[in-house]
């Protein structure tokens, strides 16, 4: 009844490729970036912002970055973490070698580093294939998480091998650091997930996008059709990776604001960020939010929202009831929708569109 | 294309944030202590004895004196699993609830909680574990670290070492080994060991065992077969310890020589290696039994009235006494604090008063039932540990004993370490929060 | 697959085994011949140190070696169970960590409450046997004819489930594995050779033989028996198996079993060599550079894998690890793996990937 684009005509090719050619779609857009930059902070105490929201746009974005990879160029990556690892220690090492440069500039370039590291451990994925592809970024995984304990130039030969993120301003507010307000931290975290977001649409919808997906159907197909292999797969790692290493520094900088960095990035956090995709859905950005939320913050909200609303559960008992409903939850989401929860989302919409007369 | 089910995530968010997240109100005559614990994960192990013995001891006190000064504590304790992550979700809880002190349980969770600390004005008590550079008060006013740090236990070990080779000049040409976990905890000891080598002239061996390959130590056995040190320092925690009791047996290593750190001297650690584990040596800064009026307490009024989760023959074991002593600790800084201020409900920035001049003297001691149980320790303004005497505890097949003295450790090496650490650390940081914390006096 | 004999002839260049092999001879000819020209170096240290360590103290090789064969075959165990579900249903099964350590402790746990040893074995099978019913009821059924990926995600969603389902009912407490009562042998066999001493312990031999006798079993039971037939029938293919009357259900049912007893088997040898707790769960990983090298469908790639895993790690970790800093067991596995896969995509023995337009 009131998503439903009647009487809503293109006149232009660009106005129908539109990313959201539905009035109703930019309208909800809108909302959600109200709500975010607005609703959220006003309404959201400490520990919302803290513990909910920004580890949900850390994970949405490391997501959305090995959802390039997976979801849409079809190579399976065990490897995430550790290259959100090398955005993290290359942020740290750039802004204590160069205090004086922009934080979020180093954020962004931190992500080059890992992007480089990204490519190196992806010349293996010409040859190998499938689940056999997931050696080479486990190789990546447990030599790269050596390295950041066993280099003590990467954490500048600091007693405890951890990294203690320095305070850093920008426009004379701190962002970084212990006296960065929880909403500052949250609205860096945004404007860099928006913003990284908005470019990962435009690539997936674009030329490159195309040869990616081309490459995830069938890619000796996708050769004959003149697309060059090493070019779209070096590059899917490139992006994924970049993406990676942009939120392993968001992660540590902005989120846990330092500690034991190492142990941060370990293969627990790869096979996460691997099921926030799946489950959110492959090859779907919308997804790699949903994902996030499901994965990453519904344990959250079930272990500190249960007991608050008033079930009587605490400590470890909650932490096993946590464990037990997420996992039944996994399944179950599954078997009710296997293309994930981005697919559940685009029926629902389909449905509305018709409601009230489905006929 | 995004629109309703983010509307209703912000929905549901802000009905959370608004409604459930809010910090619950208290009656006006409780304290408010949230404690980290992990009884799920793979280090539970260790975890378990651990919040048993912290949770009976503030329930003892509460259901034998109705609380400190007459004022109940109210305990909670955050699961974290030992992780990071869920760590900082638990210190956020924390700080949402206005808890006196933070107690992370964690070296990861200490050192990610101890900037915001200071921002936000909640006193962490990291007791014998955490940042060894923590211990210098005047650029850490509101970090604890008694009774000790894991520098003063290196140097302990090497104390250790010297008492049984007949004093510090037979250390020249030994070798020791130092087992430890590949994360900061384990590698803590290393800079405080490295200059006592070079001091004294021994060789250090350093094995690391990464988290993943806690119960699979094989080749590192061999390495120690083959380099024979003198002495091995472990430096382990969770299920890396037993195995290494077990690895040390099978690999003919003499038991004896093999001292745990006080994380590594679990009844549980020692008793995997059965029988021929007799002889296992850990430091330690607790007694272990129950042999103490404190603990028959905690048995007469929290165990027998079925009021603890832990099993009754596990009540004065060595790491459930640990989590006792920690709990004794901020009985006592509270009990501290209310003196302090004349106030009965204290916040956390009276407890970070009490805790900065908390003496527990021999005569404290007893009269808390806890005479031998522990050292007498004082932490003043700049020194925040106070780098109390520890002792060499050995398993003698069924539990732990007290062979020997309370042993100093040597303050005069770690001391200028914490310091020069402590400088480093927090010019480091940038910007980091001048004290501005007056001085208490030592009660 | 038929499509296997149907090779051209072997070009003797394009054969990636003789290829690899010219390779790494030249790569370690201009090593050796560069670490003679400098006695002191790095390359010294790498190609020409530890072959002189392993020469002048044979007994600790021999050592290292029976210690990477020990943990070769565990690691093999661990991975035959993902191999026994690969083959049989296409499911990658993450939960097969989780598996090892939920059968230890309910073994441990049920001894606890006072069953006899073996009657605990016997009530343990039964309960892993119920859970391949559940898992097959409850999760495969309904995912039937899903992508592989889907299923997988399906597996972690058992991992959670039986972490909380694991900790609730036998709490986090680590436990002694009651290897004495299940006649386990203690204590070690201390051989004099090469001039040195070899100690090799019981509880090693056994799971040597255990192992070794399990997977001869698997091997007779995959391919004497009706179900064995069958199991390879569906292994084959799902619809092909379907069409001529193999119940799909009664296999994967048959196959999470087996793959629960094989669970129960690592965690009691494994548990006997540390202890029994959630830790085991990390074990676990290591068998995944295992199923890789060997391929995912092959048991005695399992088995060749383990073994090349294990005592290439424990070599490489002993003689080459000092070299920069140790703990490098941790990784090395992978690249050994990486090595492996460079040259042959599909494993050592997996199916060979055969790709048409």
């Amino acid at each position: 009844m009131f998503y439903r684009e009647a009487g809503q005509f293109k006149s232009t090719y660009q106005a129908d490729m539109a990313v959201f050619p539905i009035r109703q779609d930019r309208i909800g857009l809108a909302v959600i970036l109200l709500i975010a930059f607005i609703g959220i902070p006003l309404i959201g105490n400490d520990f919302f912002i803290t513990s909910v929201m920004i580890p949900f746009l850390v994970f949405s974005l490391a997501a959305i970055g090995l959802n390039i990879l997976t979801g849409y160029t079809g190579l399976i990556s065990l490897g995430t973490a550790a290259f959100m690892g090398v955005g993290a220690y290359a942020a740290y090492k750039m802004t204590t070698a160069f205090p004086g440069v922009n934080i979020i500039v180093l954020i962004l370039v931190s992500g080059l580093f890992s992007a480089a590291i990204g490519v190196l451990f992806g010349l293996p994925s010409l040859r190998i294939k499938g689940f056999y592809l997931a050696v080479a970024t486990l190789a990546a995984q447990f030599f790269l998480q050596w390295a950041f304990v066993r280099v003590p130039w990467l954490f500048n030969y600091n007693a405890s091998g951890a990294i203690e993120v320095p305070q850093r301003l920008l426009f004379g507010i701190p962002v970084t650091g212990a006296s960065a307000s929880p909403e500052t931290r949250y609205y860096v975290c945004l404007c860099l997930v928006i913003v990284m977001t908005w470019f990962a649409s435009n690539l997936v919808h674009g030329k490159i996008g195309r040869s990616w997906m081309a490459v995830r159907d069938m890619d000796i197909a996708a050769e004959l059709m003149g697309i060059k292999l090493l070019t779209a797969k070096l590059l899917a790692f490139a992006v994924s990776s970049f993406y990676a290493g942009v939120a392993g520094a968001m992660m540590i900088f902005l989120w846990y604001g330092g500690g034991e960095a190492a142990d941060v990035f370990n293969i627990r956090l790869s096979f996460n960020i691997l099921f926030m995709v799946i489950i959110g859905g492959l090859g779907s950005l919308i997804g790699s939010f949903f994902g996030a939320a499901f994965i990453a913050s519904l344990p959250t909200i079930m272990k500190f929202g249960l007991p608050a609303l008033g079930v009587p559960l605490s400590g470890a008992t909650a932490e096993h009831v946590t464990f037990m409903l997420v996992g039944a939850l996994i399944i179950v989401f599954l078997i009710v929708e296997p293309h994930g929860l981005a697919r559940l989302w685009q029926i629902g919409k389909q449905k509305l569109r018709t409601w009230p007369f489905p006929y | 294309m995004k629109t309703s089910h983010l509307m209703k995530t912000a929905a549901l968010g802000a009905l959370l944030a608004a409604g459930t997240f809010a910090a619950p109100a208290f009656a006006q005559d409780s304290i408010y202590f949230a404690n980290n614990a992990y009884r799920t994960g793979p280090f539970a192990g260790s975890g378990i004895p651990i919040g048993d013995g912290m949770r009976d001891y503030i329930t003892m006190i509460n259901e034998r004196d109705g609380g400190v000064g007459g004022v109940r504590i109210v305990y909670e304790e955050c699961e974290t699993g030992y992780d990071t992550k869920k760590s900082i979700e638990c210190y956020e809880q924390a700080k949402a609830k206005n808890t006196i002190v933070y107690s992370p349980w964690s070296t990861g969770a200490t050192l990610a909680a101890i900037p915001r600390a200071h921002i936000d004005k909640i006193p962490i008590l990291s007791m014998a574990y955490g940042l060894s550079a923590s211990a210098d008060g005047t650029s850490f006013p509101w970090v604890f670290i008694p009774p000790f740090t894991y520098w003063d236990g290196a140097s302990l070990m090497v104390k250790h070492m010297a008492a049984e080779l007949g004093g510090m000049d037979k250390l020249k040409g030994k070798k020791l080994g130092l087992i430890h976990l590949d994360a900061p905890f384990g590698k803590e000891p290393i800079p405080v060991l490295e200059n006592l080598a070079k001091k004294y002239g021994f060789e250090l061996k350093i094995y690391p065992v990464a988290a993943a390959d806690m119960q699979n130590q094989g080749s590192l056995w061999l390495s120690i077969r083959r380099d024979r040190p003198d002495y091995l320092y472990n430096q382990g925690w969770g299920a890396m310890n037993p195995t290494a009791v077990k690895e040390a047996i099978k690999n003919n290593f003499p038991i004896n020589k093999l001292v745990g750190v006080w994380w590594a001297g679990g009844d549980d650690d020692a008793r995997a290696g059965g029988p021929e584990a007799k002889g296992y040596k850990s430091l330690n800064l607790n007694a272990a039994g129950t042999n103490f009026p404190a603990i028959q307490d905690i048995q007469k009024y929290v165990v027998e009235k079925g009021k603890s989760l832990a099993p009754k023959e596990k009540v004065g074991e060595n790491l459930y006494n640990r989590g006792v002593y920690n709990s004794m600790l901020v009985v006592e800084a509270m009990r501290n604090a209310q003196k302090l201020t004349g106030k009965k409900v204290i916040t956390a920035e009276d407890m970070r008063r009490g805790l900065e001049s908390l003496n527990i003297t021999e005569a404290r001691l007893k009269e808390i039932g806890m005479e031998g149980f522990a050292t007498p320790t004082t932490i003043s303004c700049t020194d925040h540990s106070g780098h109390s005497k520890a002792y060499v505890a050995e398993w003698d097949g069924t539990k732990w004993t007290k062979p020997g003295e309370w042993l100093e450790p040597l303050k005069e090496e770690v001391r200028p370490l914490i310091e020069a650490n402590a400088k480093d650390y927090t010019d480091k940081a940038g910007n980091w929060p001048k004290r501005v914390e007056p001085c208490e006096k030592s009660s | 697959m038929s499509d296997v004999a149907a090779r051209p002839a072997p070009n003797f260049l394009a054969n990636g085994w003789i290829k690899a092999g010219l390779i790494l001879a030249a790569i370690v000819a201009t090593a050796i011949l560069g670490a003679r020209l400098d006695t002191s170096g790095t390359l010294y240290k790498i190609f020409i140190d530890p072959f002189e360590q392993m020469a002048s103290a044979p007994d600790l090789l021999v050592q290292t070696v029976w210690e990477g064969l020990v943990s070769g075959v565990l690691y093999a165990l661990i991975a035959l169970g993902f191999v026994l579900i690969f083959k049989a249903s296409g499911v990658f099964n993450f939960a097969q960590g989780i598996m090892v350590v939920f059968s230890a402790l309910t073994l441990v746990g049920l001894h606890e409450k006072g069953v006899p040893a073996w009657l605990a074995v016997i009530l343990t099978l039964g309960v892993m046997f119920v859970l391949a019913v559940a898992i097959e009821r409850v999760v495969l059924r309904p995912l039937v004819n899903q992508p592989d990926i889907i299923l997988f995600m399906a597996t972690f969603g058992i991992t959670y489930f039986l972490i909380g389902l694991g900790e609730s009912v036998f709490g986090g407490n680590p436990k002694q594995m009651i290897a004495d009562q299940l006649w386990l042998p203690k204590g070690a066999v201390d051989l004099k050779i090469l001039g040195g001493l070899v100690s090799l312990q019981k509880i090693d031999i056994a799971a040597a033989i255990i192992a070794s006798v399990m997977i001869a079993v698997l091997a007779l039971f995959f391919q004497y028996t009706r179900i064995g037939r069958a199991l390879r029938a569906v292994a084959d293919s799902h619809k092909a198996a379907l069409s001529v009357g193999i119940s799909l259900n009664q296999i994967w049912v048959i196959v999470w079993f087996t793959a629960g007893i094989v669970a129960l088997i690592t965690g009691i040898m494994w548990g006997a060599r540390s202890d029994v707790s959630f830790a085991l769960e990390i074990v676990a990983l290591k068998a995944l550079p295992v199923l890789i090298l060997g391929g995912f469908t092959s048991i005695p790639g399992a088995i060749i894998g383990g073994l090349i895993i294990g005592i290439g790690e424990k070599l490489g970790e002993f003689y080459w690890g000092p070299l920069i800093g140790g703990g490098i067991e941790s990784w090395l596995a992978y690249f050994i793996a990486l090595g492996f896969l460079l040259f042959r995509p599909q494993g050592l023995f997996g199916d060979k990937i055969i790709e048409r337009i």
